[in-house]
């Protein structure tokens, strides 16, 4: 029981009429990594949007560390450790590596409100840490994030999370917008992380790359969490059966992988 | 943001030198004598950039945040004239408040930049809280704040005022200002919180708020101290004219919104340098004080400012194109 990161309870959500969150009974455990895996509209992002933050549940408890929390704005849940990748990774181009790290979070001296110094040092000392902590080889830390390609913006985003030190980590899609280098460098960075023992829940549409990450995968359907299979002994067309509620055997001869 | 910015600057002033040297050759094909090394034309370029300078860097910090302030010189203005009615020496035969003559000269200035202040936190607050694009209130505000100058001393000017308020204005003390504001701002925005909130708002203000930065609040404060940089200005313009007119610095928010542009800021918001801004100022004054050394007249001064300001912008979008993946 006390191993138990994160859970919800009953985790519903309704926007208006439209029931996109039923019931939803959800946990992960210190040093696990679980894919929430599921079709457009399924309830995936509505899930994580409750657990990051973003929007407040219609009903339903979420227990964090023990403790039963609600979260009104997604600085509550950075505060209490649970970091975000975002979809479109909320990267400042004009800012260089250690301002997009520090984005928000600063580091001062001379508390002076806004106009207090910033501790660049310390910042740039930190933002190297968590790379290295990550694995991210960016030559010049100076450079600003515009000029970089994708995957290493991406690197970035994610050794964000990691400079923190944070107790959750969530990744809204990571790889989806990269190519096949750059793919392996961020499931590289997973792994990483996994190694770490960091728990981290990763949303994904590629089932390769979430059989080769992830110790449990979630599945949505249709607002409710459908079913979990164990990483090690499913397999795509078991997947992808729980994702569209058709029986296996329709897809015996497709390869979802 | 990154060190590399230091080139650009260095671009820029080479066009300075370029600028002056031209000049300087035209001089001595048109006039016979020199532009630059003439002792009394240096100081007058400087002086005639040291207001518009002032507004300029607090135009360039609402240009970094994405947004625009069309509202500097009638701010300037009414700034000006509010501060002169406290500025005014006894004996007077126009008192604007019959009882407060020879008041020290900090009060005239700090009234003078709080009408500033308060002037750009209602540009501010309009911009923040209503998403109106700050064109639009900050528009509105140069034609209210000119009205209200005009309205102030029923069209007339608020003259008669101490010496020691003049004294802002005399001698190289605007150059001086100038240069102390450039110099603390430069500091403030490239060292502080507040430097570094203004360009992470400028450059993606969906991440700075997603990150936790209050972006509303800080477009506020950035409004209100461009406005209080007008005010500012309007106080020297004030005491180098000794008295203040409710028709002054009119269209100065072109020139200084110019300077800025020219010097490196750009206006999809993110990047500018108070340094560039300086040198932006500077090339300004030189054309400015140039076209009046060779004797041509204003309008082609005007249309020549004008394809300047044409050019910069264009390469400032060309900059730009490869971050809006126009590579």
């Amino acid at each position: 029981m006390s191993d138990i990161v994160l859970s919800t309870r009953g985790l519903t959500k309704h926007y208006g009429g439209v029931q996109a969150l039923v019931d939803a009974d959800f946990e992960i455990r210190e040093g696990e990594h679980i894919a929430i895996v599921g079709d457009n509209g399924a309830g995936k992002s509505t899930f994580v949007r409750q657990i990051t933050g973003v929007e407040v549940p219609t009903s339903g408890s979420i227990v964090f560390e023990g403790k039963e929390v609600s979260f009104q704005s997604p600085l509550d849940a950075r505060r209490a450790g649970i970091e975000t990748v975002f979809q479109n990774l909320a990267l400042a181009d004009d800012l260089d590596v250690p301002a997009n790290i520090f984005l928000g979070r600063e580091e001062v001296y001379f508390n002076l409100g806004p106009f207090s110094f910033l501790n660049e040092k310390k910042m740039l000392k930190m933002a190297q840490e968590g790379l290295t902590r990550t694995a991210v080889k960016i030559p010049n830390l100076h450079n600003t994030i515009g000029n970089m390609s994708g995957g290493q913006r991406q690197c970035v985003a994610i050794s964000r999370t990691a400079t923190f030190a944070s107790k959750l980590i969530i990744m809204d899609e990571p790889t989806a917008a990269l190519g096949v280098q750059e793919t392996t460098q961020v499931e590289n960075i997973i792994r990483t992380l996994k190694d770490q023992g960091v728990p981290l829940i990763l949303i994904s549409h590629n089932l390769r790359q979430v059989l080769n990450l992830v110790d449990r995968i979630v599945v949505f359907r249709r607002g409710r969490i459908a079913g979990t299979l164990d990483a090690k002994t499913t397999n795509g067309n078991e997947i992808v059966s729980m994702i569209t509620g058709l029986d296996t055997g329709v897809h015996e001869n497709a390869s979802y992988i | 943001m990154s060190k590399r910015l230091l080139p650009a600057d260095a671009s820029i002033f080479l066009i300075l030198i370029g600028v002056a040297l031209t000049f300087e050759l035209l001089g001595w094909l048109v006039m016979g004598q020199s532009f630059i090394f003439n002792t009394r034309r240096l100081p007058i370029i400087v002086l005639q950039v040291a207001v518009i300078g002032i507004i300029a860097i607090g135009v360039t910090q609402v240009i970094i945040t994405g947004g625009i302030d069309l509202s500097s010189g009638s701010v300037a203005a009414l700034s000006g004239m509010v501060a002169a009615s406290f500025a005014q020496a006894a004996g007077g035969s126009s008192m604007y408040f019959a009882g407060l003559a020879d008041l020290p000269t900090i009060v005239p200035l700090v009234v003078g930049i709080a009408v500033g202040c308060a002037a750009g936190w209602v540009n501010g607050a309009i911009t923040a809280y209503t998403g109106v694009p700050p064109f639009i209130p900050t528009l509105g505000m140069m034609v209210s704040a000119r009205g209200l100058a005009v309205l102030y001393n029923n069209g007339n000017p608020v003259i008669g005022l101490t010496d020691g308020f003049t004294a802002l204005g005399a001698g190289a003390t605007p150059i001086v200002i100038f240069a102390v504001v450039a110099l603390l701002f430069h500091i403030v925005l490239t060292r502080t919180l507040y430097g570094r909130r203004t360009y992470a708002v400028g450059s993606n203000a969906e991440a700075a708020r997603t990150s936790g930065i209050n972006v509303k609040a800080h477009k506020v404060l950035v409004y209100t101290i461009a406005g209080g940089l007008a005010g500012l200005a309007g106080v020297v313009m004030t005491a180098r004219a000794t008295m203040a007119q409710p028709g002054m610095g009119l269209m100065y928010e072109l020139d200084a919104i110019s300077a800025a542009v020219i010097g490196g800021t750009s206006l999809f918001g993110g990047r500018g340098r108070v340094s560039g801004t300086v040198i932006g100022v500077l090339i300004l004054g030189v054309i400015t004080s140039g076209f009046t050394f060779l004797r041509i007249d204003f309008y082609y001064q005007e249309v020549a400012k004008g394809l300047i300001i044409l050019a910069a912008v264009i390469a400032d979008r060309y900059r730009q194109g490869v971050k809006f993946g126009m590579r």
